[in-house]
């Protein structure tokens, strides 16, 4: 049906050896997307865009960039001084890697809240975790290229963490590093790994398509789309109102570019890195911050007077099981109910969460003492929480309210649920 | 053997023996290839002439008791004290029960006078302060880590702060009476 769309003879005639226009037809134009979705749902395809613009301007740097300890640093002031719109492409790159993790934390807190972790999507909510894991794997080697202050002391202080793993910590270590310390075997392959991770991300992306396409899209009714009365093809309506989210989200990322350029740096970077003085005070990127709190939240488990588990090793257990934990949470979450709209006491506590999350990233911005160290581990234990002990509750207590009949009901009844 | 194996049906027994070559096969294919991961794992470890970089030579004579300096060994900074008569006492008089990491001070120098520790933090790897005049050292008079606030004494021994272990004494010996080489 759709090949006979193709109609020029040149198409027809590629299309007949390699089928890319049925393919775009039946992925973009006659895929059958709910009605009813609001903007939450155009930030995955924003994230796509952004990907491509981390790539572009990620390989125009890499033309000028020169990973080597003597000279990263003047090599990165160079691109902002003397190459042509070098100052452009590094901001564009910089800004977007912070916008990068504000789209995905919405898309994420989104896929939460909606339910779309959901079966049947369970793989798909999986491939979006990987994708998140290799973004943050990502920019931090990003951010030790430019051989700043933060640039060295931040990697150094992630790839100690390596270093509370029982036995083998240390020999991890300096193979992570090639060397006794973070030095120029380290700044090059996280140089030659910056490069080809996007490129994996990319990868995973497509499979978190091809899943997409084959459960199709969640809804704000967290309901299946049942027949063709609850759909609607997503292109031209879904293409343009990605194209209206573009639109405000370039506004945004480019009012940072041009007005705000550093708002998210931290002025220390600026200073080349000194293997022999720490800065007074470490801090990861902002979108690090709440697993920074929670790896620092964790005290000394003793078991009579033992020491059973070290801080160290307690806080890096934790930091990775607070993402990890999100594969699980398909299971963890067994209520057949998917969006919060119809569960008032999920509602709630995704809500404080929600606040939860933004709390551990005020602690983690701020020195572990005194009131932070409390807030730090209130905030961790509810984190666990949430997942292990709170969602399960729900999902046996909660009696959800009723579900609308269908999309089309809903939407077109005149009924409308009310907005999150 | 072959004769009988006919006997009780061909089939059967061509089967298992097919089963058997395929899981061995299998397995040896599987450990060749585990194995060839070996040279790309490896390849990221400490190089050859990185690790020729790996001893530092230090002359101590300058340096007069109560002074410290810092030395560049491996890319870390390593941190050599002239330790005055009381900071000796100080680190000998401590009851061992009350150490996180308990190591008498005896244990951690060649000669009292001089003490030699990786100037890293166990914590996380921060360089703690305390080298240069003026710089905090903590309740206990040796170092202080800026980072997440480990305090080290004048053996350089945890006594406060998240760090799970003692400043690392590294491998050194005394080539001449004030010279040492680390490494
Ligand atoms: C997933 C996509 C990506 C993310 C999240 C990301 C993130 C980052 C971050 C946070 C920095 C540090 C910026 C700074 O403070 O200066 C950085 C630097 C850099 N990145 Fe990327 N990046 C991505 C893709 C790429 C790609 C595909 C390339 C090249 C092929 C690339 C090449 C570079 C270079 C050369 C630098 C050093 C120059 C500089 O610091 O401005 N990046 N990246
Ligand atoms: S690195 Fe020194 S206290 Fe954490």
């Amino acid at each position: 049906m759709s090949s006979s769309d193709n109609t020029h003879p040149l198409v027809k005639w590629i299309d007949e050896r390699l089928p890319v226009f049925t393919f775009l037809n039946h992925e973009l134009r006659d895929y059958p997307t709910p009605r009813n979705l609001n903007y939450w749902w155009s930030f995955g395809s924003i994230a796509g865009i952004v990907l491509v613009i981390m790539i572009l301007t990620g390989v125009m740097l890499a033309m000028q960039y020169t990973a080597h300890v003597d000279y990263a640093f003047d090599s990165v002031e160079r691109i902002m001084r003397d190459v042509n719109y070098g100052w452009l492409l590094r901001y564009l790159h910089v800004n977007g890697g912070s916008m990068f993790f504000i789209v995905i934390y919405i898309h994420l807190f989104r896929g939460l809240y909606f339910g779309s972790y959901k079966s049947p999507r369970e793989i798909l909510w999986g491939l979006g975790v990987i994708i998140f894991l290799l973004m943050m794997a990502t920019a931090f080697m990003g951010y030790v290229l430019p051989w700043g202050q933060m640039s060295f002391w931040g990697a150094t202080v992630i790839t100690n963490l390596f270093s509370a793993i029982p036995l083998v910590g240390d020999s991890i270590v300096s193979w992570l590093w090639g060397g006794y310390s973070i030095d120029n075997p380290t700044l090059q392959r996280f140089y030659a790994l910056h490069y080809l991770f996007p490129f994996l991300i990319f990868a995973v992306v497509f499979l978190h398509l091809v899943a997409l396409h084959v459960s199709k899209s969640n809804n704000p009714l967290g309901i299946e789309a049942e027949g063709p009365q609850d759909s609607i093809p997503f292109h031209p309506y879904y293409t343009a109102k990605d194209f209206f989210g573009f639109g405000v989200f370039f506004l945004v990322f480019m009012g940072f570019v041009f007005y705000a350029p550093d708002f998210f740096g931290e002025p220390d970077n600026y200073i080349p890195a000194n293997p022999l003085a720490t800065p007074p005070h470490i801090v990861p990127e902002w979108y690090f911050l709440p697993f920074y709190a929670i790896l620092r939240a964790v005290p000394d488990i003793e078991v009579f007077g033992y020491i059973l588990i070290t801080a160290k090793l307690a806080g890096v257990i934790l930091m990775f099981g607070s993402i990890l934990i999100l594969f699980f949470l398909p299971w963890l979450d067994f209520s057949k109910v998917r969006s919060a709209r119809f569960r008032p006491i999920f509602k709630q506590f995704f809500w404080i969460f929600f606040v939860d999350c933004l709390v551990l990233g005020w602690v983690g911005a701020n020195p572990p003492e005194g009131f932070f160290v409390v807030l730090g581990r209130i905030g961790t234990a509810f984190y666990f929480a949430y997942f292990i002990i709170i969602i399960p509750l729900i999902a046996y207590f909660e009696k959800p309210r009723p579900l609308p009949e269908s999309i089309s009901a809903a939407v077109l009844g005149g009924k409308k649920g009310e907005d999150s | 053997m072959t004769a009988k194996a006919q006997d009780t049906g061909a089939a059967g027994d061509d089967e298992t023996r097919r089963d058997f070559l395929l899981l061995t096969t299998g397995v040896v294919g599987a450990a060749g290839a585990a194995l060839s991961a070996w040279p790309f794992i490896d390849s990221m470890n400490p190089a050859a002439d990185v690790l020729a970089l790996s001893t530092t030579e230090v002359d101590l004579s300058p340096v007069e008791a109560g002074q410290s300096i810092t030395v560049v060994w491996r890319g870390k900074p390593v941190f050599i004290r002239h330790r005055s008569e009381q900071e000796i006492t100080a680190a000998r008089a401590v009851d061992l029960s009350t150490l996180r990491d308990p190591v008498p001070d005896e244990d951690r120098e060649i000669k009292p006078q001089w003490l030699v520790v990786v100037g890293i933090c166990p914590h996380l790897g921060c360089i703690p302060l305390g080298q240069k005049p003026g710089q905090p050292r903590g309740e206990w008079g040796g170092w202080f880590c800026p980072c997440h606030g480990s305090q080290f004494d004048t053996s350089g021994r945890i006594r406060k702060g998240p760090s799970p272990t003692n400043l690392v004494v590294p491998p050194y010996q005394f080539t001449e009476d004030t010279s040492i080489r680390i490494g």
